[in-house]
C-alpha cells in the first residue's frame, strides 16, 4: 500500500502545494489545472475507487475565494483522503472530474448553479436545483438571505403590493 | 394510447438537446413528462421520458422542486440552532442527520460523548433505520401493486413514532441527539417500551415476507429489473442497500465505526443480482439486524452522564443554576453567544437507512458555522437512476424508482 500523499508529491511534485493533518484527516491541496490528472493517478495507482463527496466552499472576502473538496475513498484500504482545489472569485473555472468519477455529474452541477462555478469538459451542465431563468449564485456569501415581511392588519395592504405572487 | 396528443411532451423540445436521443425529434420516438405531481416518484420529482413504445430510452430526472436553501439557512444560525434544521432535511430519518452534524462538531472541537449517550444513539439511530425502512417498504409495495402491505407497514411504525415521542417530545422532528451527548436521559418507560418492540417486530417482518417475497406477482415484476453491476455502482457513487444488493460488502458502520458501533455484533446483508428484488431483499434483512443492534445495546446500556461536561459546549445541568455562579455565567454564554468550535474542516460519514450521509463542516471560529455541507445519499442515487432504468418498460420505471428509496427532501436540501 502506497502512501497517498508521498506518491502525489513524488508524481506531481509542482501541482502539489501543501499538505495539511487535522483531526486524522488528511488533505492535500493541489492546482486547479491538475485536478484531473491527480484524481487519475489516485483512482488507479493509490486504490481510490470511490468519491464519496464534492464540497464547495465560498471564502469571501478572502482570495482565493472559492475552494472545492473532493472526498475519496478507498473501498480495497479503508481510507480518506481530501484533495482541495482553491479558485479565484473572478471568473471560476474548474475542470470536471466526471470522465474519472461519474458521481460527480450531479454534484458539480450543483456548484455550478449554488456557487457559479465553470467546469470545464462538464458532459451536461445546467442548473439543477434552483429554475433555469434564476439570477444569481445563492450559496455566495455575498448572496443576502431572503426573508418575507409579516403582515399585520395595519400594514396588510402595503405589503400585499409587493408581494412576489405568482405570475399569471 | 388513444389520447396521444393529451400525454406527449408540451414543452420546448430544445430544452432537452443533447439528452435525449435525435430519434426524439423526428417523432420515432416520444417524450413523456412524469411527475412532479406524480404518487410513484415518492415527492415532488420530475422525469422527462424518451420512449420508444414502453421502453424507456433515455430518462432525464429534474429536481430542485423541493429545494429550501437548509445549507444556506444553516450559515446564519447558531450551531445549536442550525441542528434542527437537519432533521427537515431527510423527514424519514431525522435522528441519523442529528447523529452526523453532531459527530461533525465533536469531531471538530474534540468533545468527549459518554458512552451511555452513544449506546442511546445507536439505539435510536436503527429505530430511525427500522421506520425509514417501513415507509420505504410501504410505499414501494403500494407503487407495485401490493396495498395492504403500506397499512401494516404504517401500523408498525406508528409504534416507533411513540417511543421517539416519549424520549424527545416529537414524533419525527426530534432534535434529541446534540452536541457532546443528548438533550436528556431517556425516560424509564423507554427500555420496556423498545423491549416490547424488539419482541412484536420480528413476527410482523416475517408477515411482510409471507406477502411478498414468495408471491409470483412480486417476483415478476422486481426480479431481473433495474440492473446495476457492482463495479457501475462504485463508480456512479451509490451506497447503502442499492450498492449492498449488487455484492459489494460496504457499510460504513463496519467500516469506520462511528458511535461505538465496533461494540455491537451484526451482520451485514448482501444481494447477488443487483436489481429491484435483492434491494429489497436486502433492506428486510437490515430491519432484523438493526433489531439485533438495538436488543445488544439495550442489555448492555451502561450508567453514567447522558451528556459531555464540557460546560464551554454542554448547557450545565438545571440543579447547578441554583447555587453556582459558574453554572450560571456558562448557561448564559451558551444561549445567547453560542459556542466556538476551532477553525478547521471535517468530513464525518455514517451509515443511513439510504446510504453514506457526510456532513463536511468547515468552521471559522466564530458560533455560526461558515459552511455545513451534507452529502446525501438520495442526490447520488438519483443521478444514477438513468443508468439503472433505461431499456426497461415505463412500468418498470416505478419500482425502481422506489427500489432505490429516494426521499426529495433528502435529495434537494
Amino acid at each position: 500500500m502506497l502512501d497517498p500523499v508521498e506518491s502525489l508529491q513524488a508524481t506531481f511534485p509542482d501541482a502539489v502545494l501543501d499538505v495539511l493533518h487535522f483531526r486524522g484527516e488528511t488533505t492535500v491541496i493541489v492546482k486547479a489545472e491538475q485536478i484531473v490528472n491527480i484524481c487519475r493517478h489516485c483512482r488507479d495507482t493509490l486504490g481510490f475507487n470511490f468519491l464519496s463527496d464534492v464540497a464547495g466552499v465560498d471564502y469571501y472576502p478572502q482570495e482565493p475565494r472559492f475552494g472545492l473538496a473532493y472526498h475519496l475513498y478507498s473501498m480495497i484500504d479503508n481510507q480518506s483522503l481530501r484533495l482541495k482545489i482553491y479558485l479565484p472569485g473572478e471568473n471560476p473555472v474548474a475542470p470536471s472530474i466526471t470522465s474519472v468519477y461519474p458521481a460527480a455529474n450531479w454534484q458539480e452541477r450543483e456548484y455550478y448553479d449554488l456557487l457559479g462555478i465553470t467546469f470545464t469538459d462538464h458532459p451536461d451542465l445546467r442548473r439543477i436545483l434552483m429554475p433555469d431563468d434564476w439570477q444569481g449564485h445563492p450559496l455566495r456569501k455575498d448572496y443576502p438571505l431572503g426573508y418575507e415581511t409579516v403582515q399585520f392588519t395595519f400594514n396588510f395592504d402595503e405589503i400585499n403590493k409587493h408581494k412576489p405572487y405568482a405570475r399569471e | 394510447m388513444t389520447h396521444a396528443d393529451e400525454v406527449h411532451w408540451q414543452g420546448d423540445l430544445d430544452e432537452l438537446r443533447g439528452l435525449v436521443s435525435e430519434r426524439a425529434f423526428t417523432g420515432e420516438t416520444m417524450v413523456l413528462n412524469m411527475g412532479p405531481q406524480h404518487p410513484s416518484t415518492h415527492g415532488v420529482l420530475r422525469l422527462a421520458l424518451e420512449l420508444d413504445g414502453e421502453t424507456v430510452v433515455n430518462c432525464v430526472p429534474d429536481i430542485g422542486y423541493l429545494h429550501t436553501g437548509i445549507e444556506k439557512n444553516m450559515e446564519a444560525k447558531k450551531y445549536d440552532q442550525a441542528l434542527v434544521m437537519t432533521d427537515r432535511i431527510d423527514y424519514l430519518n431525522p435522528m441519523g442527520n442529528e447523529l452526523v452534524y453532531c459527530l461533525a462538531i465533536e469531531k471538530l472541537a474534540e468533545l468527549d460523548v459518554p458512552l451511555r449517550a452513544q449506546y442511546v444513539r445507536v439505539i435510536v439511530a436503527e429505530l430511525t433505520r427500522i421506520n425509514s425502512h417501513l415507509v420505504w417498504l410501504g410505499t414501494h409495495a403500494l407503487d407495485i401493486g401490493a396495498m395492504s402491505v403500506f397499512l401494516y407497514c404504517f401500523r408498525e411504525r406508528e409504534k416507533l413514532l411513540d417511543i421517539f415521542e416519549m424520549i424527545s417530545g416529537q414524533r419525527m422532528m426530534a432534535s434529541y441527539i446534540r452536541p457532546g451527548g443528548l438533550w436528556r436521559d431517556v425516560t424509564p418507560d423507554f427500555e420496556p417500551a423498545v423491549r416490547d418492540f424488539l419482541d412484536y417486530f420480528p413476527r410482523r417482518i416475517d408477515d411482510y415476507e409471507k406477502l411478498l417475497t414468495d408471491n409470483p406477482l412480486w417476483l415478476d415484476r422486481t426480479q431481473g429489473v433495474g440492473f446495476l453491476s457492482a463495479q457501475d455502482a462504485i463508480t456512479l457513487g451509490c451506497t447503502g442497500p442499492t450498492l449492498r444488493a449488487s455484492g459489494v460488502s460496504w457499510d460504513i458502520r463496519k467500516a469506520i465505526p462511528y458511535s461505538s458501533y465496533d461494540h455491537f455484533e451484526f451482520d451485514i446483508p448482501v444481494g447477488q443480482h443487483g436489481d429491484v428484488y435483492d434491494r429489497y431483499l436486502c433492506r428486510i434483512e437490515e430491519m432484523r439486524q438493526s433489531l439485533r443492534i438495538v436488543r445488544q445495546a439495550l442489555d448492555n446500556l451502561p450508567d453514567g452522564p447522558f451528556r459531555s461536561n464540557n460546560r464551554k459546549y454542554v448547557p450545565p445541568p438545571r440543579s447547578e443554576l441554583g447555587h453556582s455562579m459558574e453554572a450560571v455565567i456558562h448557561h448564559f454564554k451558551l444561549w445567547t453567544e453560542g459556542f466556538r468550535p476551532p477553525k478547521g474542516e471535517v468530513y464525518v460519514r455514517v451509515e443511513s437507512p439510504r446510504g453514506e450521509l457526510g456532513c463536511f463542516l468547515v468552521s471559522d471560529g466564530s458560533p455560526k458555522p461558515w459552511r455545513v455541507h451534507l452529502r446525501t445519499p438520495s442526490f447520488i442515487h438519483l443521478s444514477a437512476l438513468p443508468h439503472m432504468s433505461n431499456g426497461y418498460l415505463i412500468a418498470d420505471l416505478v419500482g425502481i424508482i422506489g427500489s432505490i428509496d429516494i426521499v426529495l427532501g433528502d435529495c434537494d436540501r
